[in-house]
């Protein structure tokens, strides 16, 4: 039948090649994996443990509410939310998880900025930059979040480790557009100016071109950080502690209530982060 | 005026596009711009352009949009790259500097200032002025003084912790002026810089620019579409068609001799009254000499030239005043000899400088002749007659007296 013009070639083993690609990763780099699992899952640890859950909720809650307030321009809007749900949270018993869920986005998407941003100025700068890495780009945000799992597994085996792995790769493409797409996006008037009056590339950069995108990375940021706290659910299936794994527990138990009040917990601290980060976008003056 | 030029602009050529050498092969050919974008698909921006400008001068580059001029001003600091040809700031050859030293040479020696301003907003009028020292590694405090003064200088002492946002069109580009000056460069780059203000303010940033210009002894080079400006601001103006420098002259010289058609019908419109001075248009005085000559030879004279008043000198050139046919027949009857008693010294007299726009309210009034003096010494006449054909712009203007 026709379908036999299809079959002029055996299968390609596609599967297989990723999985030798993965080994010889795994291998090869377990130099490199084996300290980060292990040093890095030891600070995740200890910054979740020691840092935010040492301090005494009542401060933790009145310190965001704090904040919330004074990036709002001392509205109380978000101060008052912050301050009835957060409580919230920790009146369900769930302050140990709100407290590793920060720490696995706090972490995600502070990696995610520092890796995103030199790559997305990058690209502004270089077109054979650009036209590489967009297509990679596009590649990290349309694969299903759940495939990072796997090689994140494979690298660093499973824990909060992996979880950021993932979330990482989820979450840096907005980081990196935006930031391309602001510097970009930078006058030309206002870089000929720069240029006429003898910059050099670095002081361009610095002084005329990233405080001009400031708003467009900020917006890039945001969104890395709303993308790396809905890899959080995700996360748990590889073992990261927090909100995401009791969502995940009550999912397989068909617990209703409980997935449901796991769920709030993450909608609230996801609008909370959200405010506060688009509000640091605000013009001040 | 000291002869030295600072800016020495030779064959300076820009092609954009893809077959630059074969482009520039046809322009050498003599080829149009409309050929040679036809056969290689290559746009001549600038072609072979060719001037200096010396120290202190006011040089203004015209020309209508598309004509090149706005390319060739950032040929000059290289924000565009020359196809070929060399730029000469101070004998310093740019368009074969290294980056650094052509770093060196924006910072310190040219600034310039553009058509939209190009403030940075996200900083105060005082760190926009600063911006030109701030690059250098000036320290704060030296920077910002040096900022300060310098728009002291452009009078906006009083604005120097607001956003460019906060001000007007006129006043962003005072700033923008500024921040050109506190580098103290030699050299002014000016981008259309007052064509985005409406015409008023431009006129004010206009006499402003002169007035500094006058203080500071900066060179400028000046572009602009608008040729009262060139004409007011320039004591040279060049001016281009198609990439090509057509002219290049005074004021004076571009509006009395037009190199060719196209610079003709640019300086058409001009309001001639306000370049044209009483040298352009006097003529050769009839005269008699006080010393010399009495009534018979004034009325001699006078019929000669069917005229009916003359003009009366001493040897030295000095007027004196003049005598009318009347008085001179008069005296002639009554025997009298001498020119003093018939002399008449209410006439009217103008500086050899004064622009034609003001001899006119003069002339009107006077029954005489008007004549045009340097220093007491009598140069020529105006008569009525060749003050309109001057403004209608078809009397004989004589050059050589400019």
């Amino acid at each position: 039948m026709l379908n036999t013009i299809l079959d002029f070639a055996p299968k390609i083993p596609l599967a297989e090649w990723v999985d030798w690609l993965t080994g010889v990763i795994t291998d090869g780099f377990a130099f490199l994996f084996d300290p980060i699992k292990e040093h890095f899952g030891n600070f995740m640890e200890f910054f979740a443990e020691d840092v935010l859950m040492a301090i005494p909720p009542v401060i933790f809650i009145l310190a965001i509410a704090l904040i919330a307030f004074f990036v709002t321009g001392k509205k109380f809007g978000l101060a008052a939310f912050s301050i009835v749900g957060l409580w919230l949270v920790y009146n369900q018993g769930h302050w140990e998880n709100l407290m590793n869920t920060v720490t696995l986005v706090l972490l995600a998407s502070l990696i995610s900025i520092i890796i995103g941003v030199p790559i997305g100025i990058l690209m502004s700068k270089s077109k054979t930059a650009n036209a590489i890495i967009t297509p990679i780009l596009d590649f990290m945000q349309t694969m299903p979040a759940f495939v990072y799992l796997i090689p994140a597994v494979a690298f660093f085996g499973i824990g909060m480790v992996p979880g950021v792995f993932a979330s990482v790769i989820f979450a840096t493409p907005p980081t990196v557009r935006f930031t391309n797409l602001g510097i970009r996006q930078v006058s030309k008037d206002l870089v000929e100016a720069s240029d006429a009056f003898g910059t050099t590339g670095s002081q361009k950069l610095f002084k005329v071109e990233l405080p001009m995108a400031k708003s467009t990375i900020m917006a890039g940021i945001n969104q890395t950080v709303m993308l790396a706290l809905s890899m959080v659910v995700i996360a748990s299936m590889i073992g990261a502690k927090g909100l995401g794994r009791e969502v995940l527990s009550s999912l397989q138990r068909a617990d209703a209530g409980t997935g449901f009040v796991a769920g709030i917990a993450i909608v609230i601290l996801a609008i909370i982060i959200d405010r506060i980060t688009q509000n640091l976008n605000r013009d001040k003056d | 005026m000291k002869l030295l030029p600072i800016i020495e602009v030779k064959d300076l050529t820009k092609v954009f596009g893809k077959n630059k050498k074969q482009a520039l092969n046809l322009l050498n050919e003599g080829k149009s711009k409309e050929e040679i974008l036809k056969e290689t698909g290559s746009t001549v921006g600038v072609n072979r352009a060719s001037f200096s400008v010396e120290e202190g001068e006011v040089f203004v580059i015209m020309g209508l949009s598309g004509s090149g001029k706005s390319t060739l001003i950032r040929l000059i600091n290289r924000l565009i790259e020359p196809t070929s040809g060399s730029i000469l700031i101070d004998g310093q050859d740019l368009s074969k500097m290294d980056k650094n030293s052509l770093r060196e040479v924006r910072r310190k020696k040219l600034s310039m200032v553009f058509q939209q301003f190009a403030l940075f907003p996200h900083r105060t009028i005082l760190e926009n002025a600063a911006f030109g020292l701030e690059i250098q590694k000036v320290s704060k405090e030296e920077r910002e003084k040096k900022a300060k003064e310098a728009l002291e200088l452009v009078g906006l002492g009083g604005y120097l912790h607001q956003k460019p946002s906060q001000l007007s069109g006129g006043m962003q580009q005072r700033v923008g002026l500024a921040r050109a000056l506190a580098n103290d460069p030699k050299v002014l780059l000016m981008d259309e810089a007052f064509s985005a203000l409406d015409p008023l303010i431009r006129k004010e940033m206009q006499d402003e620019l002169l007035d500094l210009q006058s203080s500071m002894q900066k060179t400028i080079l000046f572009i602009t579409h608008d040729l009262d400006e060139a004409l007011r601001l320039g004591d040279r103006i060049a001016l281009m068609k198609d990439g090509s420098i057509v002219q290049i002259g005074t004021p004076e010289e571009i509006l009395m001799n037009p190199a060719n058609d196209y610079v003709e019908r640019f300086v058409e419109d001009v309001d001639r009254s306000k370049v044209l001075t009483a040298s352009h248009i006097m003529k050769r005085p009839e005269t008699i000499n006080i010393d010399k000559h009495g009534p018979r030879v004034a009325l001699e004279r006078m019929g000669e030239e069917g005229i009916s008043s003359i003009l009366v000198i001493d040897s030295k050139r000095n007027l004196k005043g003049y005598v009318t046919a009347e008085d001179a027949l008069e005296a002639r009857k009554n025997n009298v000899k001498d020119i003093h008693a018939i002399l008449q010294t209410d006439i009217p007299k103008v500086d050899i400088d004064t622009a034609l726009h003001d001899i006119f309210s003069i002339i009107y009034d006077s029954k005489v002749p008007v004549a045009v003096v340097e220093e007491g010494k009598l140069k020529g006449i105006i008569i009525r007659g060749s003050v309109i054909a001057a403004l209608a712009g078809e009397g004989e203007v004589n050059m050589e007296n400019a």
